[in-house]
């Protein structure tokens, strides 16, 4: 299986690598760029821990082929915080104690961001809903919803 | 396997014609990606079909919406114009899967994959859509009901690719619901579900009713006689009930590990009952 | 340990809600997981795993897949070696089937190949010859006489004549008479339940990364709850020297209890040895709920009589419990945890273990004690309803209590069952008006905890911070409770604190992450090891001041004079004497290593209102709190985070989770699709009360908080269930088809 070159832009650089044509983006990230923050919990699309945005869309990189990000703009974890300043996602995750093993918490907070930016102003359920397809097995939810409230207050105001 | 990202509809029709071994259109990948993973397909030829122009754009077209092959459904729910006309079309489309997954997934890709329990299917049989499709010797119409040919079979031909899907004009008073039933609140595949199309007199008695029944039976149904009985009525409970009998007739669901027989036949019905009256308000009917 | 271990004290650090050291490693993507790691010349391993239920494996030919091009090594049971003790060849045979294959999902052969397209090719090019034998996945089938046998002559001498051979140990507990208690009753009711087999469902599938070289020493990276006993099971299937294989844990993407044993580990490792490179496996979801450790599926008969006035007569169970295709031992827990919430006079419980053609068990969450807590509860709210008694009233009538001769042997010292029902009922919650359609039920739950073997070494840094170096992976933010315990004893800020997670070969031997015991027993090893800096620092102040070691004590982070006749110094903090600490006789650290006794049991009550549709048959959680006896909550949110998972787990458990096997034996939901865990949008706030009733045997009071949580949902749900739509389930889950049809529809 030939690979195939791809040029894409990820977190705001310029990026260059090659890929087998069957092979995901999530793994294209993981294994080719290094960039190990999104998780492969299913592979299918069922935990959303592999969660980035791709031409602002939210997605599942293990539903996306690494060949696909062809010309496209693809944010990851990896570049949430600006330098050492963390997203106020991710402050008010660390301060509400809503992450435990963490596994999950990259997909939620970029899913978590790409609501806020549609939605400043969510109603739990409204988040709740949104995050559906981000499973977490640790804190049964109510400290996520808790603090993705929280920066939306935060950003809300700032 | 290789991979195409075509830029024509035709360059994509006659490569998938032209490949001997398997095939996969690629728009969402929702389900493909999915299979592939699971092994129970490797394709020797995946085409991509989102860099063809115009193909992920709605578009305005004799009173109805032309919905390209490649648009998210997360783009068609937030379409104005057709959530006002089809509502019931767009909440089934945009019950697939996560945010994540609406993201990528399309309308005719959820028909493509064929599953009895698509939730794009009931709202667009319902609604009478006809998918445009390109093939080796050019394009035709057909109407959306006549695609799905059993689990994962379609009526499409060697090298016919849907590039989009008309949901057609409607006259003022009417409108369509979908309601699923899923054993949590998000994240399942349905185990019943049903979509609701009616048209309303000025007074509010039903004119016109199209029911459509998923995952009771190998394809979408039709349930002709639930529709019929509808007709002429304000949905009052004894019609609705006398809908849901009809419903649980036109039923023949499997047992498997997300329902049973009885219980898919029994749900169908309330959903359909549920959905009706949903439509019926959307449509202006008062209660 | 004594008893009179807790002292009663102001906190000035513990009880703080701090930031967790991990934190902004895991909020940035930098937390490195299982997966996660790479070594140089890392080849890609994957395992073929069994199609069939129970089948004799008549030969492998693995010929064409070391003739691929890219193969570097393939490995089947053939090339592990025999082993004489039970526990370890059961946990061998698990990882690597050797004669037969026990489960769907059983692991017969792997490759380790230079890429992962190529290992996939090379699995198919593997032919098992197999010998397709009759199964049996359902324990109340494979218990009869007659029933498929799953592995021969694994019965210990205590079963009864005349069952299935793959009935393999009984137990008993209990006292009192119950037939003389059943025949005090005014009402006796006896019911059948049976719940389903649930996994952990942790988000981060099993990794590991295993080197080993030619001169024998090995390096293995990977995703556990106990990289001790990762070194143990792993150096006996390897026949390795413990001090030759390091195992280091990663951070670990969930566990709770499913991370307790090895899977893929020895398989990584002795690739990793046949083809002289690093080698790493990740499984796929689909492996992960194929081929790792579920919990038990239940069947149980519980019996319990009582007066019309509440009180309980007699109460008695019939535990049949299958962990699998191996011997396991949890039904022992879930007898003895079945009535640890009541005072009772007569009762007695048995217990037996089946072996089935499923995946051998795994440790979830309070093992066995959820499946038979909730027939207790369920036929406790029975009666309740029968003679229309308050179900709060009820059980504090008859609510263990400190003499309480417990239904598994001991006497309860001080317990926390009477305040924390107390405090359920008066919460606004219990009291708040339900709408027509709802119902409210109600349950106990209970765990032992455990203590067990803990290292901690303590360094005090010549900048007055503190490195604290401890032996279990941190699965739900132990590293801040662990420091926030260190700086309190010291008298010094939290964030003067670090505490690490060490390898096997930096740290003696620390138990599993598991049965609640990190926070009790580490940190009550972190406080001794505290303890024991304090005593040097006193040393070296009393050094510098020339007095005696025992005149100097240590307050407020500070060696001070011990009294007016100690002579007259001003304090030295901990940073002045670390500072000067080179001149004093060298580094100063603080040990302690022990075998921690005098866990402190937990009771928990949670409330739970629910309103289900008649229609359809599903039902929907409105409102939930949880009441638990923390004995002190170290870090209160990591406290309440520990009781809301837990709950949401039993949420799960009770109304969609479930292993299902279909006629062929073969498991039909093995992905997050279908094996339904709740998501977001299923649930409402899970509302949280911490009680502190002291544990006397640990220094700050401190209990377990991580498992009695996953307990009462499943009956609580069932009670509630009950009140909203009039009918009682004995089945778990109580899935909308399930409860459709006990409705009539």
């Amino acid at each position: 299986m030939k690979s195939i070159p791809v040029s894409t832009t990820i977190n705001g650089d310029a990026c260059e690598f090659l890929c087998a044509p069957d092979e995901t983006l999530l793994d294209a990230l993981r294994n080719r760029l290094g960039l190990t923050g999104a998780k492969e919990g299913c592979g299918t699309g069922d935990c959303g821990a592999c969660s980035v945005t791709l031409n602002g869309r939210l997605v599942c990189s293990c539903l996306v082929l690494g060949v696909e990000a062809e010309g496209a703009e693809i944010t990851t974890i990896e570049g949430m915080a600006d330098g050492d300043e963390l997203h106020p996602l991710q402050r008010h995750f660390i301060d509400h104690a809503a992450l435990q093993c963490g596994v999950c918490t990259p997909g939620i907070l970029v899913a978590a961001k790409a609501l806020l930016e549609k939605n400043p102003e969510p109603s739990d359920e409204e988040v709740r809903y949104w995050l559906a397809g981000n499973l977490c097995r640790c804190t049964g939810y109510d400290k996520i919803i808790r603090a993705v409230q929280a920066a939306a207050a935060e950003m809300r105001g700032a | 396997m290789r991979y195409l990202a075509a830029t024509t509809a035709r360059e994509a029709a006659e490569a998938l014609a032209a490949e001997a071994g398997v095939t996969r259109v690629l728009a969402g990948g929702t389900d493909v990606l999915v299979q592939m993973k699971a092994g129970l397909v490797e394709p020797d030829l995946v085409v991509d079909i989102k860099k063809i122009p115009g193909i992920a754009t709605i578009t305005p077209e004799a009173g109805g919406f032309r919905i390209g092959a490649a648009v998210a459904n997360a783009v068609l729910g937030e379409h104005e114009g057709v959530r006002a006309l089809w509502p019931g079309v767009v909440e089934g489309a945009n019950l697939i899967g996560s945010t994540q997954v609406q993201g990528r997934c399309t309308m005719a890709g959820n028909l493509c994959n064929a599953s009895p329990a698509g939730d794009a299917a009931p709202g667009l049989v319902a609604a009478n859509a006809v998918a445009r499709i390109a093939g080796p010797e050019g394009e035709r119409d057909c109407p959306v009901a006549d695609i799905p040919a059993g689990p994962g079979k379609t009526t499409l031909k060697k090298g016919e690719v849907i590039t989009s899907i008309l949901l057609p004009a409607r006259p003022a008073r009417a409108s369509d619901a979908y309601l699923r039933f899923i054993p949590r609140t998000e994240m399942d595949i349905a185990v019943a579900s049903a979509a609701v199309s009616l048209e309303l007199d000025a007074d509010g008695t039903v004119k016109a009713a199209r029911v459509v029944l998923g995952a009771v039976a190998p394809t979408v149904v039709v349930a002709e006689d639930a529709g019929r009985t509808l007709v002429g009525t304000k949905l009052d409970e004894a019609t609705l009930a006398k809908m849901a009998k009809a419903c649980e007739a036109v039923c023949k669901p499997i047992d498997d590990k997300r329902g049973t027989v009885a219980f898919r036949t029994k749900t169908a019905g309330t959903l359909a009952k549920r959905a009706a009256l949903i439509a019926y308000a959307r449509a202006g009917g008062a209660k | 340990m004594s008893l009179d271990e807790y002292r009663k004290r102001e906190f000035k650090q513990v009880g703080q809600r701090v930031r967790r050291p991990d934190g902004v490693d895991k909020v940035t993507g930098r937390a490195m997981y299982g997966a996660d790691a790479t070594a140089p010349g890392m080849l890609v391993g994957r395992i073929l795993r069994s199609p069939h239920a129970h089948a004799r494996i008549r030969g492998i030919d693995t010929s064409a897949a070391e003739a691929l091009k890219g193969v570097k090594a393939v490995l089947t049971g053939a090339d592990l070696p025999a082993q004489e003790d039970d526990f370890i060849r059961d946990v061998q045979d698990n990882c690597m089937a050797r004669d037969k294959a026990l489960y769907d999902g059983h692991a017969v052969a792997a490759v380790a190949a230079v890429d992962a397209a190529t290992a996939r090719a090379a699995l198919k090019l593997i032919k098992v010859d197999y010998e397709v034998l009759p199964h049996v996945t359902d324990v109340d089938v494979a218990i009869k006489p007659g029933a498929p046998v799953v592995q021969k002559g694994r019965s210990l001498e205590n079963v009864p004549a005349g069952m299935s051979e793959n009935v393999t140990s009984h137990c008993e507990f209990g006292h009192g008479d119950p037939a003389a208690g059943f025949a005090r009753a005014d009402h006796v009711v006896e019911r059948h339940f049976r719940t389903a087999a649930t996994h952990q469902g942790y988000i981060e599938p099993h990794a590991a990364l295993a080197s080993v070289t030619s001169d024998g020493k090995a390096e293995l990276w990977c995703c556990t709850q106990g990289q001790f006993f990762v070194r143990t099971l792993c150096a006996a299937i390897m026949g390795m020297e413990a001090s030759q294989l390091r195992v280091t844990a990663s951070e670990i993407g969930g566990g709770f209890g499913g991370k307790t044993t090895v899977f893929i580990e020895p398989v990584a490792l002795a690739l990793s040895r046949k083809a002289g490179r690093p080698v790493k496996i990740v499984m796929t979801r689909d492996e992960v709920f194929r081929a790792t450790g579920p919990t038990v599926h239940t069947s149980t008969d519980v019996k319990i009589g009582m007066t019309k006035d509440g009180r309980i007569t007699a109460a008695e169970a019939h535990l049949r419990y299958s962990g699998g295709a191996f011997p396991c031992g949890t039904v022992d827990m879930g007898a003895q945890a079945a009535f640890a919430a009541y005072d009772l006079e007569h009762v007695r419980t048995y217990g037996w273990n089946v072996l089935t053609n499923r995946p051998k068990e795994a440790a979830y969450r309070a093992p066995g004690a959820p499946q038979s807590i909730y027939a207790v509860e369920s036929v406790v709210d029975e009666l309740c309803q029968h003679f229309g008694l308050d179900p709060i009233d009820v059980r504090l009538k008859n609510a263990a209590r400190k003499g309480t001769k417990s239904s598994y042997g001991p006497t309860f010292p001080d317990i926390g069952l009477i305040a924390t029902l107390e405090a359920a009922k008066k919460h606004p919650h219990y009291s708040a008006p339900l709408q027509p359609g709802q119902g409210r039920g109600i349950s106990c739950g209970f765990w032992f905890n455990f203590g067990g073997n803990s290292c901690v070494s303590l360094n005090i840094n010549t900048d007055g911070t503190v490195g604290v170096t401890e032996g279990n992976p941190d699965i739900g933010g132990s590293r801040a409770s662990i420091s926030l315990m260190a700086a309190e004893e010291l008298g010094i800020e939290y964030d003067r604190v670090r505490t690490i997670v060490a390898d096997t070969s930096s740290l003696g031997y620390n138990d599993v992450t598991d049965g609640s015991r990190v926070t009790f027993a580490v940190g009550l090893a972190t406080i001794k090891a505290a303890r024991e800096a304090v005593r040097v620092m006193c040393g070296r102040a009393a050094k510098i001041w020339g007095i005696d070691a025992e005149a100097v004590e240590w307050k407020d982070g500070a060696a001070v004079p011990a009294g007016p006749n100690a002579g007259k110094f001003p304090p030295m903090s901990l940073a002045e004497i670390a500072a000067v600490s080179f001149e004093t006789g060298g580094p100063i650290a603080g040990h302690h290593e022990v075998n921690v006794d005098g866990a402190g049991v937990s009771f928990g009550v949670h409330i739970v209102d629910v309103e289900v549709d008649k229609e359809t048959g599903q039902t929907t959680v409105l409102r939930y709190t949880v009441f638990q006896d923390a004995g002190k909550a170290v870090h209160p949110s990591y406290v309440e985070g520990q009781m809301q998972g837990g709950a949401v787990q039993g949420i799960g458990w009770a109304l969609n989770e479930e292993y299902i096997y279909g006629a062929d034996g073969r498991l039909q939901n093995p992905g997050f699709l279908d094996y339904r865990v709740p998501v977001a949008s299923d649930l409402p706030m899970i509302d949280t009360v911490i009680l502190e009733i002291p544990n006397p045997g640990h220094p700050y009071g401190v209990r377990g908080v991580g498992e009695t949580g996953i307990v009462p949902p499943l009956a609580a749900i069932s009670n509630a269930v009950s009140r909203s739509a009039g009918i009682r389930l004995s089945e778990l889950p109580m899935s909308p088809p399930r409860v459709l049809k006990a409705l009539g529809g």
